[in-house]
């Protein structure tokens, strides 16, 4: 079927978020949505999938204008949406999820439970997944979980498939998997949308790409095109991608931590057993899927988590089982991976969050009042020094885009001696601008002879800020790679196994 | 990883109830008194699709000022309805709680008409004559309201101005205990907790200040401040059980509270009818002794009106919870704790030990009310009833005053206002002082409910994300 989009617009008050945009999507073919965060990207899909109402445009389907009043309209009309967050019910079976939504009943309104077995069945053959219908979905890994949701889509005879950031929660060969998957999928003549803002991909298997920033179509590429001129495209000026800095210098070891190991309550092993050592002034990489126990390792460097068993020090001094306070004390800055949840209080202004982990620093407090002087002067101070855009310092942290939100946090804990530097996937879902400042502002935290530690899940991002690369698989650290390794030996190493022959580094 | 819950837009209650009212013009909130976050609210709309989103090295290079969060990689926040459904309300904007107030007072006047004799005797031949029905309905609300005003703020009727304005001294008499604690369940809310022990705590601090209010025998000025004390220290100590379990073990404090609830009012009871503990000699009713003159407030401008020192101890008591919630390093965490506790134990808070703190504070402001309960409320002895409704009123008083200080003040003078005034309308229109009852707890539904006031007074929501559909709808389908 072939999908087309006509002059959408959709405001938000006075926001344009879609501005007059016109896409075609052939059958047959995969088509390309790149944009920033931010770009409109995913308000334009909305629109389509009918969970909102265009202002101006239309929607036509094999040159049939139609009207969405709901998710419900789009999919009965053949549009089918493979979401970023699944859409699934974690302790249902496979079969029950792909049949939510459009439940069949045999007689006595019992559920129709082996005929949805049978459809998972067969489009699982068709395209060869291995998905076992009876599985329940909260035991299947991410990737097998986002089949389910391809399944779902296509039990529904969709012939317009919608995949919005589907590789976001990917490992590398999960995502040449899923780009198979598309390939075959445009083989059997489906239309598909394919919303990202990961370069790599889109040159893979895109087959038309149109760029959006801003909410307007600022251009087409053809899949040929390079890597620096899509970025261009994207941002309206030349990116650089890779990350300028010097060798490192490394000093002594500053972090050591020795057999580290954190289970959660029932005793399950999240952190096993890992072993490592940061020197002062170089960048130790963790790379590894999420999920793989490196937010459950800074939790327990950081004293978020308890540490069972093992010992980590800094600069000689025991931190192990330390509260929080007495390490971020001890000299400790800290970015959560989850900035909006941990990292900031979205309703309280910049000023007040740029001081939240210093609410009782003499710096801040004096006999019990907070300094209102002190604490604006040192937000307007970091407000131009991190090159935070907004309107003042009295601006709900919440309100502002993800990049901005982050140069907050970077700039609270960049502010204060340090001794140690974590930084838990520093650049997700913030905007290429600010990805360069961000990098900029940590290698300058090395340079100056801290030592750093970079968890990431992006492979780009380990490799151009890396200066030794930890690969976590299941808790454990599979080795420690020079940043010079080759992105399929890590991609390898992100999956458990350890190439013979690698190098290492530690 | 995969996050099963629908929430692809990300959005939250308090999203959609950010303070402000861009569309409308008027000034986001003015009793907000946190004074760093005033400008903000009025700056800049609500966080959400609808909202310029600030930004953005973008900007430069196109000019064009605003930019979209993309809403599936937006936070979903995973605390528990009730933090969000607090959040939303302590979040509300200014004009909706007056809007609130309004809705309530116009259904009650239709309940106040429905139940009229009069009126009920006219609709029998509404289609002969109309005007009878309209006529009588007039009467009806009119009458009413006018004697809850007159019982209320002034009395026109009366032959001197001083008995004109005693009707507003008896409401902020009564306004006392509802401002002290409404402030306590307020500075818990903020924190994200729900005492709803207030009943528990005001028996109890009842039970401490009574006790060294009969027992001895000092001169006012140190046998005052001594009661209240006995107060503050019976609501803390009650309270801070409640944090301290909360803390230690992570029970829940709104079942905490209600439980104890019980446990004070039967442990109370037991003490009045134990001869040597509280009960009154000489008497086998579960009774106290009087309080002593000593310890009973004094008038501030004569017995004639019902302002005693009560007032001054609740005005106190609003500037220390405005200074402890806005300007202090506590509160401050407080606040963090309340807004976003993940955050807050990121940051180095210790979170439990906020916890069992903030109910201690609480429960201190909660126990100034009950020291008022035998020192100016009821002097005379006191029974197991002591606390009057006032621990759960103060929940309303909070609400209404959306945690903030001021706020709490005005809602606990509104509450006060319509106690006094309900009396009077009883007497002179025959109206059942329940009706108060019910103006309040519509007040409160419809605080709680800020779509459905929105939907009725046609304002623009706050946050169009989740409406797919534009305008005037969007109240609707946001919640």
């Amino acid at each position: 079927m072939k999908l087309e989009l006509r002059g959408i617009t959709k405001r938000f008050g006075s926001l344009v978020a879609n501005d007059h945009i016109s896409i075609t999507v052939e059958p047959g073919e995969v088509h390309c949505l790149l944009g920033e965060n931010g770009a409109g990207k995913s308000t334009l899909m909305n629109v389509l999938y009918g969970m909102y109402q265009a202002d101006e445009g239309e929607i036509l389907l094999d040159d049939v204008v139609q009207a969405f009043d709901g998710p419900g309209d789009a999919m009965r009309s053949g549009i089918g949406m493979v979401h970023q967050h699944f859409m699934l019910v974690p302790v249902f079976t496979v079969a029950e999820n792909v049949m939510l939504g459009q439940e069949e009943t045999a007689f006595g309104g019992r559920l129709d439970l082996a005929g949805a077995r049978k459809r998972v069945r067969e489009i699982s053959e068709r395209f060869g997944f291995d998905v076992d219908p009876d599985a329940r979905v909260e035991d299947l890994p991410v990737g097998v979980q986002q089949r389910v949701e391809i399944i779902k889509a296509l039990s529904r005879d969709a012939s317009v498939l919608v995949f919005d950031e589907p590789t976001a929660v990917l490992t590398p060969q999960e995502t040449d998997e899923l780009m198979g998957i598309m390939r075959q999928l445009r083989e059997a003549g489906t239309a598909i949308v394919f919303i990202t803002h990961k370069l790599r991909e889109v040159r893979e298997v895109a087959d038309r790409i149109t760029v959006i920033r801003l909410g307007k179509v600022v251009g087409e590429a053809s899949p040929t095109a390079s890597n620096s001129e899509l970025a261009a495209l994207m941002v309206g000026r030349s990116v650089e991608l890779v990350v300028d800095k010097a060798p490192a210098t490394p000093g002594d070891a500053a972090l050591v931590v020795e057999g580290l190991t954190v289970t959660d309550p029932t005793g399950l092993v999240l952190v096993d057993d890992v072993s490592f050592t940061v020197r002062r002034g170089e960048v130790l990489a963790i790379a590894g899927v999420q999920g793989n126990g490196q937010t459950e390792l800074t939790e327990a460097i950081m004293g978020l988590e308890p540490v069972r068993s093992g010992r980590i020090t800094l600069d000689g001094r025991e931190v192990t089982g330390r509260s929080v306070k007495q390490i971020l004390d001890a000299g400790v800055g800290f970015v959560p991976e989850d900035r909006k949840e941990d990292g900031l209080v979205g309703e309280f202004t910049i000023a007040e969050n740029l001081m939240l982990d210093r609410a009782d620093s003499a710096d801040f407090v004096r006999a019990g009042t907070i300094r209102a002087a002190e604490r604006d002067a040192f937000a307007d101070e970091k407000i131009a020094e991190f090159d935070i855009r907004t309107p003042g310092r009295t601006t709900a942290a919440g309100r502002l885009s993800g990049g901005n939100q982050q140069k907050i946090v970077l700039a609270r804990e960049l502010s204060r001696p340090l001794r140690l530097f974590v930084a838990a996937q520093p650049t997700r879902g913030i905007d290429v601008g600010s990805i360069e400042f961000v990098h900029k502002r940590i290698v300058e935290t090395r340079d100056s002879g801290v030592p750093v530690i970079v968890v990431s899940t992006e492979l780009d991002e380990v490799v151009a800020l890396a200066d030794r690369i930890a690969v976590m698989y299941r808790g454990a650290i599979v080795g420690i790679v020079p940043a010079s390794t080759p992105r399929d030996v890590l991609g390898l190493m992100m999956a458990g196994e350890l190439p013979a022959g690698t190098e290492l580094a530690a | 990883m995969s996050d099963p819950t629908p929430q692809h837009d990300g959005t939250t209650p308090s999203d959609r109830t950010a303070p402000t009212d861009a569309t409308t013009g008027l000034p986001a909130d003015p009793t907000r008194d946190d004074a760093t976050s005033a400008d903000a609210t009025t700056a800049d709309a609500t966080h959400d699709a609808a909202t310029p989103v600030v930004d953005d090295r973008l900007q430069e290079v196109t000019g064009a000022p605003h930019l979209m969060t993309d809403s599936a990689t937006d936070s979903e926040r995973r605390e528990g309805r009730w933090s969000d459904a607090l959040r939303s309300i302590v979040n509300g904007s200014v004009l909706t709680t007056v809007l609130a107030v309004v809705l309530a007072l116009i259904a009650s006047g239709v309940l106040i008409a429905l139940t009229d004799k009069d009126v009920q005797a006219a609709a029998g031949y509404f289609f002969a004559r109309p005007l009878d029905t309209l006529r009588a309905v007039g009467t009806a609300v009119g009458g009413s309201y006018s004697s809850l005003f007159q019982g209320s703020v002034v009395n026109f009727g009366a032959p001197s101005f001083a008995t004109a304005i005693a009707p507003i001294t008896r409401s902020v008499d009564y306004a006392v205990p509802l401002i002290a604690a409404g402030l306590g369940v307020a500075v818990a809310f903020r924190t994200g907790l729900f005492n709803i022990g207030g009943q528990g705590q005001v028996l109890m601090a009842a039970a401490a200040a009574g006790w060294v209010g009969f027992s001895f025998d000092l001169p006012a000025i140190v046998h005052i401040p001594l009661t209240i004390l006995a107060g503050i220290v019976g609501g803390a100590v009650w309270a801070g059980i409640v944090g301290l379990l909360k803390a230690r073990t992570g029970a829940n404090e709104v079942v905490l509270t209600i439980m104890l609830n019980y446990v004070a009012l039967y442990l109370v009871s037991f003490m009045l009818r134990t001869p040597g503990l509280l009960q009154a000699g000489g008497s086998p009713n579960p009774i106290s002794p009087a309080t002593r003159d000593s310890a009973v407030l004094p008038s501030l401008f004569g017995s004639r009106f019902g302002i005693d020192v009560g007032f001054l101890v609740a005005l106190v008591a609003v500037v220390v919870v405005w200074w402890l919630m806005n300007k202090s390093s506590l509160g401050f965490r407080f606040r963090t704790v309340g807004e976003n506790p993940r955050a807050a134990r990121v940051a180095g808070m210790s979170v439990p030990a906020l916890t069992v703190w903030v109910m201690v504070i609480s429960g201190a402001l909660i126990g100034i009310a009950g020291a008022y309960q035998v020192e100016g409320a009821v002097t005379t002895g006191f029974t197991s009833g002591i606390d009057a409704g006032i621990g759960f009123d103060a929940i309303t008083v909070a609400l209404l005053g959306r945690s903030r200080p001021w706020g709490v003040f005005g809602a606990g003078v509104l509450f006060g206002a319509l106690k006094a005034g309900g009396y009077s309308m009883q007497a002179a229109n025959g109206v059942p002082i329940d009706i108060v009852l019910v103006v309040q707890s519509l007040i409160v539904l419809f605080v709680a409910a800020p779509p459905l006031v929105r939907s009725i007074f046609r304002l623009p929501a706050p946050g169009a994300r989740k409406a797919p559909r534009a305008s005037k709808k969007e109240a609707v389908v946001t919640k």
